[in-house]
C-alpha cells in the first residue's frame, strides 16, 4: 500500500504516450512494492510449475530430456542478458562459466564426494569469484575491445581444463554409478537433478527481474546506454561492470554441475561448446534484449527450433545455416526481438511484462 | 568563510599541447562563476578536470577544504559537485523521468529508488520538462536535451553546479527560459560554475568572469571589468588595434 502515493503522482505524466523505442526496454522506475507484486515473478513460477508437471504425467522421460535442454537455454539466455542486454557488454565466452562450472562441480561431486547440491553450489561461487578477478581485469575494456578479451577467456580456460590433471586433461571425468546412489540410483537422481535444473532456470529469471527492478539494475542500464554519462551521474561503472559479471556467472555454473553430473561425463569439448556461447548471443536478440521475459523466450523457442533441426534428418547440418539467417532477419527487421515487436503492437505491455 | 571549490594551479598536457596551464580560481558560495574564452581555449578541459574526468598532471584542487583532486567523477559528485555536458549525453533508450532518476539515486544522497523517482519529478517540474517525463530521451528536442542535461545534474542535490553551454543552440525564448533556470538554482543555494558563449548572458547572470585563453587564465573579475579588457578583446579578435578602436568607441 505504501506505493500507491508515488504511483498516484506520475499519473497524470504518464498519459503522454510511452516510449514505443525501437531497443530493448529499460526498467520502469514506476514499478515498485516489490517483485513478490510482479506479474513476470508469477509467470515465472506458473511456467516452472509446467515445466515440472508436464513430465511427470505419465512418467515421461523424453519429454523430460528435450525440457531440461529448453530450460538449460533460458539459464544461458537470462544470465548472458545481465551482461549484454542490461549492461551492454558483449560476452562472446559466457559459455565458460556453464563448463567450469560443471568441472568444478563434478570434481567436488564424485572424486571428493560431496552432497551435489553442496558441489553444484561450491562450483557457483567459486567460478562466480574467478569471474570477478577477470571482470577486474578485462572490464576496463570497452566494446570489441572486451569481446575479444571474452573469447580469450573462454579458449584460455578451455586450454587450462584440458592439461589439468585433477579434471582428466582431454579425457574429462566420468561419474560413476555409485555417484548418484545418494539420490537413490539414477533412475530418482535423473529425475531430481531435473527438478534443481529447473529450480535453477526459475532462480535465473527471479534474479533477472529483481536487478531489472532495483537501483543496481538502473545504473546498469544507464552503463548501457552511455558509460561516460553514468559515470558523471554518479555511478562506479567499474564496480557495477565486476558485479555483475561475477553474477551471471553463478547460476550457469550451478546448471553446469547439475547438467554434467546428470550426463554421467564431462570433457572439455562438451563442456566448453563455443558455438554455444555464439548461440546464446541469437537466443537473446531472438526473445529481445534486455527484457526477462525475452531473454527466456528466446533461450526456449531457440533451443526447441535447434533441437527439430538437428534432430530433422535432412537439416541436421544446417542448424547454424538457419541460426545465423535467423540472427540476420532479427537485426534487421526486428531488433528488439520477439518483445520488442510485442511492445510496438501493444506498447502497454512495456509495464506489465519485462 | 572559504571558498566552495579551490582549483589551485592546475595543469593538463595531451602529448604536445599544454591544454590547461597554471590556472587558479576559487568559486564562493552562493556564487556564479562564468568562464569564458575563444574556441579551444581548454574551458571544457578545465571543466573535465574540476570533476575528475581527466586527471592533472600539476596543481591541486580542493572542493569545501576536501582534496578531490584527480578523484573520479562518480566520486565528487557524491560530495555535491555535478556537471551537464556540451554535447548532450542523455540516456537513449530510458525515458526523460528514469533519466533524472539515475541522478538522484547516484547522486548525493545516494536516494533509494522511490524517493529519487519523487525527487527526479520535482526537479522535472522545475525546469519545466514534467510533461515529457514518460518519453524517451532521445526524442527530445535539443533544448529538451539541455534541460535534461540541467534536471539529472540537479537531482543529485549539488551545491556547485557546473553548466558546459546550456545556451548553446538554443533560440531567443529558449535562452530567456533557461536564463531562468539558471537563475533559480542559484536563489536555491546552489553555486553554479558555467562555461557560455552567450556574451549577454552570461555578463547578466555572472557574478564574476574567468578568462581563459591558450589554456592560460588572462583575466579574472566582474563581468564589466572583464569585458574592457584589452587583452580580452584582443583574445576573441586577434587583433590589438581592433581591441583599442572598440574601447575607444565604447
Amino acid at each position: 500500500m505504501s506505493s500507491q502515493p508515488s504511483t498516484n503522482a506520475a499519473a497524470p505524466a504518464r498519459k503522454s504516450a510511452p516510449s514505443a523505442s525501437r531497443g530493448p526496454s529499460v526498467p520502469p522506475a514506476s514499478r515498485r512494492g516489490g517483485i513478490l507484486l510482479h506479474p513476470v515473478f508469477w509467470l515465472t513460477l506458473v511456467f516452472s510449475g509446467l515445466m515440472i508437471a508436464a513430465p511427470l504425467h505419465g512418467n515421461n522421460v523424453a519429454l523430460r530430456e528435450d525440457l531440461v535442454l529448453v530450460a538449460v537455454a533460458i539459464i544461458l539466455a537470462s544470465n548472458l542478458n545481465l551482461m549484454i542486454g542490461y549492461t551492454g557488454y558483449v560476452n562472446f565466452g559466457h559459455i565458460v562459466f556453464y563448463g567450469l562450472g560443471g568441472y568444478v562441480g563434478l570434481y567436488l561431486a564424485t572424486v571428493r564426494h560431496w552432497n551435489l547440491v553442496l558441489a553444484a553450489l561450491a562450483a557457483g561461487v567459486s567460478v562466480s569469484l574467478l569471474a570477478l578477478l577477470f571482470g577486474v581485469g578485462i572490464l576496463r575494456l570497452r566494446g570489441a575491445y572486451f569481446a575479444l578479451a571474452t573469447i580469450g577467456v573462454l579458449v584460455a580456460v578451455h586450454s587450462f581444463v584440458s592439461n589439468f590433471d585433477p579434471f582428466g586433461r582431454s579425457e574429462g571425468m566420468y561419474v560413476s554409478f555409485d555417484a548418484y546412489a545418494p539420490l537413490g540410483g539414477p533412475m530418482r537422481a535423473l529425475w531430481i537433478t531435473y527438478f534443481l535444473v529447473i529450480a535453477v532456470m526459475a532462480l535465473s529469471m527471479i534474479l533477472s527481474l529483481a536487478i531489472k527492478t532495483s537501483k543496481f539494475g538502473l545504473g546498469l542500464f544507464a552503463i548501457r546506454e552511455d558509460e561516460g554519462a553514468a559515470v558523471v551521474l554518479g555511478i562506479n561503472a567499474r564496480v557495477f561492470k565486476a558485479i555483475i559479471y561475477s553474477v551471471s556467472a553463478f547460476l550457469p555454473a550451478v546448471a553446469g554441475t547439475l547438467m554434467f553430473y546428470k550426463n554421467g561425463m564431462i570433457d572439455p569439448s562438451i563442456a566448453f561448446e563455443y558455438m554455444l556461447s555464439l548461440e546464446g548471443i541469437v537466443m537473446l536478440m531472438l526473445g529481445g534484449q534486455g527484457t526477462v521475459v525475452g531473454a527466456a523466450l528466446g533461450g526456449g523457442l531457440y533451443e526447441r527450433l535447434r533441437s527439430y533441426l538437428l534432430t530433422s534428418p535432412r537439416l541436421s547440418n544446417f542448424h547454424l545455416v538457419i541460426a545465423g539467417g535467423l540472427l540476420l532477419l532479427v537485426v534487421l527487421f526486428a531488433p528488439g526481438g520477439l518483445i520488442g515487436w510485442l511492445y510496438r503492437l501493444a506498447p502497454r505491455a512495456q509495464r506489465v511484462i519485462e | 568563510m572559504s571558498a566552495l571549490l579551490e582549483v589551485m594551479g592546475v595543469s593538463l598536457r595531451f602529448g604536445g599541447l599544454l591544454a590547461v596551464s597554471d590556472v587558479s580560481f576559487s568559486i564562493a558560495h552562493g556564487e556564479i562563476l562564468g568562464l569564458i574564452g575563444p574556441n579551444g581555449a581548454g574551458k571544457t578541459t578545465l571543466f573535465n578536470i574540476v570533476n575528475g574526468v581527466y586527471k592533472v598532471d600539476k596543481g591541486k584542487i580542493l572542493f569545501e577544504g576536501t582534496d578531490i583532486t584527480n578523484r573520479p567523477p562518480n566520486d565528487v559528485v557524491h560530495l555535491g559537485l555535478s556537471r551537464t555536458h556540451q554535447i548532450v549525453k542523455p540516456l537513449n533508450g530510458m525515458t526523460v523521468l528514469e533519466n533524472v532518476t539515475v541522478g538522484a539515486c547516484f547522486g548525493r544522497d545516494y536516494m533509494g529508488l522511490k524517493p529519487a523517482r519523487n525527487a527526479a519529478m520535482e526537479v522535472l517540474e522545475r525546469v519545466g520538462l514534467a510533461d515529457r517525463a514518460e518519453t524517451a530521451a532521445r526524442s527530445l528536442t535539443i533544448a529538451g536535451k539541455k534541460r535534461l542535461e540541467v534536471a539529472r545534474a540537479l537531482a543529485a542535490r549539488p551545491k556547485l553546479l557546473l553548466l558546459d553551454e546550456v545556451l548553446a543552440g538554443l533560440n531567443p525564448t529558449e535562452i530567456t527560459q533557461m536564463i531562468q533556470i539558471v537563475r533559480s538554482i542559484r536563489d536555491s543555494g546552489i553555486s553554479v560554475f558555467m562555461i557560455e558563449h552567450v556574451m549577454q548572458a552570461i555578463m547578466n547572470l555572472s557574478d564574476r568572469i574567468v578568462v581563459l585563453s591558450f589554456g592560460q587564465k588572462l583575466a579574472e573579475g566582474l563581468p564589466e571589468e572583464v569585458s574592457r579588457d584589452p587583452q580580452v578583446i584582443e583574445a576573441y579578435l586577434g587583433d590589438p588595434d581592433i581591441a583599442g578602436k572598440l574601447l575607444e568607441n565604447a
